[in-house]
């Protein structure tokens, strides 16, 4: 049960080409908006046409422009939850359920429908028009369809974003629950770190419409590869770095030389979490002298905006402070350990 | 009160109006899948009528199906079908009156369509005819009822093409539009101004009728 994707799209100045795989896993799509995540989808749906590549599901061929190959929507036997549900207006909870299942046989398609219903908790809701619905439901109902028609694999484009925030929570454990259940592969798009780190096993970055290969979740937290990965990953501090003479390298940004190993080819930038910031007592190795700018007190946190001598500022997060707070203008040393530093191509 | 004027005008704006309706439909569903270009010159032509003055309408018509002209002479010798002076001459002419209304209403409701829901139904495997009639007609009923309702009203109240197509000939091809003009001409006063009230009253219908449907239409979304 597998998943592969290599396609080039052009839209006036945008230009989308992104390949990865995934097998049986919950796979990730990260990006911001408009940067193509939902465009792939959408392409591996069948319902835009890629100028270039190739598309395979299960072994199945779904695209292949070289050999002339382009499945229909209905010949693709994927699933896709769009953003707005994609519900349709005129009919009722249950015709929409009925309209999946169209040339299957009545009695079998009621029997199918009324145990979604029953599995997605829409009873008493048959009669209800899609507009009567609660977001909640309404996904609820997209899914239900989604999975009547027994699809190969399972495509979500951004489902938790048009619920409000009360709704979410839950609506993502439901999500969870049937991600489990489900055996196929399944794509998810989002441009939430937060949803990524929770329900995806893997995952592919995407950039300004390019992005390439896939890697488990854990390392684009822990050691993401490129700058656009890590700052998805919801890193902050950055800054352009070169390599120097013995596992040493310079970062203009923030004014200092740092110790780190081992050093990557191709080093461009070098990135610090917030969080992985500590304050030291006095000057020394991997310790920056920064001025304080700004202490701003978040719900659980304190956050310290810490002017460097290259200019840029560094942003510190302190879990639990038990010192007195530094006041803007005096000076901090702030220490980057060499475990922590993230350098990024 | 011979009231053949009536029946004949109802005929014909029935006829017509199920005509215009596929074909406003069929064009307003076609032109918007054709490249730009072809699009806009296309949809200049289709809107023409709208404009034109209905004699106008009236001259090109006879052009092609005057039974001296090539059409019209062939369609006279091949099949013996006269196509000028007969109560259907003026079903050609509403049709081609009408037709822009059905066509520009109908396109608008389609563009308002949400495309989502097509490439939805497309993912479930629906096929795209059923789509078309199952799902994007009745998203745009609102406007493809609008668009018929006009229709029908233009076509019942056609004048002037009709009268140069299909003429005046009582019993045979007048309509209630002709007949009135007819009878204030020959200063039969009353019997047009009786004929105006019908037409006011099935124009008055029609409307209420469109509204009520819409007002029921309403609820049931609700």
């Amino acid at each position: 049960m597998s998943v592969k994707v290599d396609i080039e799209k052009r839209l006036g100045d945008f230009s989308l080409n992104i390949n990865f795989e995934a097998a049986d896993v919950v796979h990730g799509l990260l990006g911001a908006s408009g940067c193509g995540k939902s465009m792939t989808l959408r392409c591996i749906a069948g319902v835009v046409t890629p100028d270039r590549g190739r598309i395979e599901v299960n072994g199945r061929v779904l695209f292949d422009s070289e050999q002339h190959i382009n499945l229909t929507p209905q010949q693709r036997k994927v699933g896709l939850l769009f953003q707005n549900y994609a519900l349709f207006p005129n009919m009722t909870v249950e015709g929409n359920l009925l309209a999946a299942l169209r040339g299957q046989e009545h009695s079998t398609a009621q029997k199918k429908v009324a145990e979604m219903i029953r599995r997605f908790r829409l009873e008493g809701l048959e009669r209800h028009r899609p507009n009567q619905l609660s977001g909640g439901q309404q996904q609820r109902l997209a899914l239900a369809r989604i999975l009547l028609t027994e699809p190969e694999i399972l495509m979500l484009d951004e489902p938790l974003s048009a619920l409000d925030s009360y709704l979410r929570w839950q609506t993502e454990l439901e999500l969870m629950d049937l991600l489990d259940r489900f055996t196929g592969t399944t794509l998810l798009v989002t441009h939430s770190r937060e949803e990524v780190r929770r329900l995806c096993d893997t995952v592919t970055v995407l950039d300004a419409g390019q992005g390439s290969g896939s890697m488990p979740v854990q390392s684009l937290f822990d050691a993401p590869e490129t700058l656009s990965a890590c700052l998805l990953s919801g890193c902050k501090n950055y800054s352009r770095a070169e390599k120097l003479a013995d596992g040493r390298i310079r970062v203009p940004d923030w004014g200092a030389e740092l110790t780190c190993s081992p050093i990557p080819a191709g080093l461009q930038y070098a990135a610090i979490r917030a969080h992985h910031i500590t304050l030291a007592d006095v000057s020394g190795e991997n310790v920056i002298p920064c001025r304080v700018q700004r202490v701003i007190e978040d719900v659980f946190s304190t956050i310290l905006m810490a002017q460097t001598p290259g200019g840029t500022p560094l942003r510190v997060e302190l879990e639990q402070v038990n010192f007195a707070l530094p006041q803007p203008g005096e000076t901090l040393y702030l220490q980057l350990s060499p475990e922590r530093l993230m350098l990024l191509k | 009160m011979d009231l053949y004027p009536l029946y004949n005008a109802l005929r014909i704006a029935a006829i017509s109006c199920v005509i215009v309706f596929f074909l406003g439909i069929f064009f307003a569903h076609w032109v918007a899948k054709l490249p730009r270009v072809l699009k806009g010159i296309l949809d200049v032509v289709l809107t023409l009528p709208l404009v034109l003055p209905p004699t106008v309408v009236g001259y090109y018509l006879l052009l092609a199906f005057g039974p001296n002209r090539a059409f019209g002479a062939w369609m006279m010798s091949a099949f013996h079908v006269r196509l000028t002076m007969v109560w259907y001459s003026a079903v050609f002419a509403s049709v081609v009156v009408a037709f822009p209304l059905m066509y520009r209403t109908a396109r608008g409701a389609f563009e308002s369509f949400d495309p989502t829901l097509r490439d939805s139904a497309q993912t479930l495997g629906l096929s795209n005819s059923y789509i078309f009639w199952r799902i994007q007609m009745p998203y745009c009923r609102q406007g493809i009822l609008a668009g018929t309702v006009l229709a029908f009203a233009r076509a019942l109240g056609e004048y002037g093409a009709t009268s140069m197509i299909a003429g005046y000939t009582p019993g045979r091809t007048a309509t209630i539009s002709t007949t009135v003009y007819q009878l204030w001409r020959t200063n039969n006063d009353a019997l047009a101004f009786k004929w105006v009230l019908i037409n006011v009253a099935i124009s008055f219908v029609v409307l209420m009728a469109v509204n009520l449907l819409e007002k029921r239409e309403r609820r049931e979304a609700r």
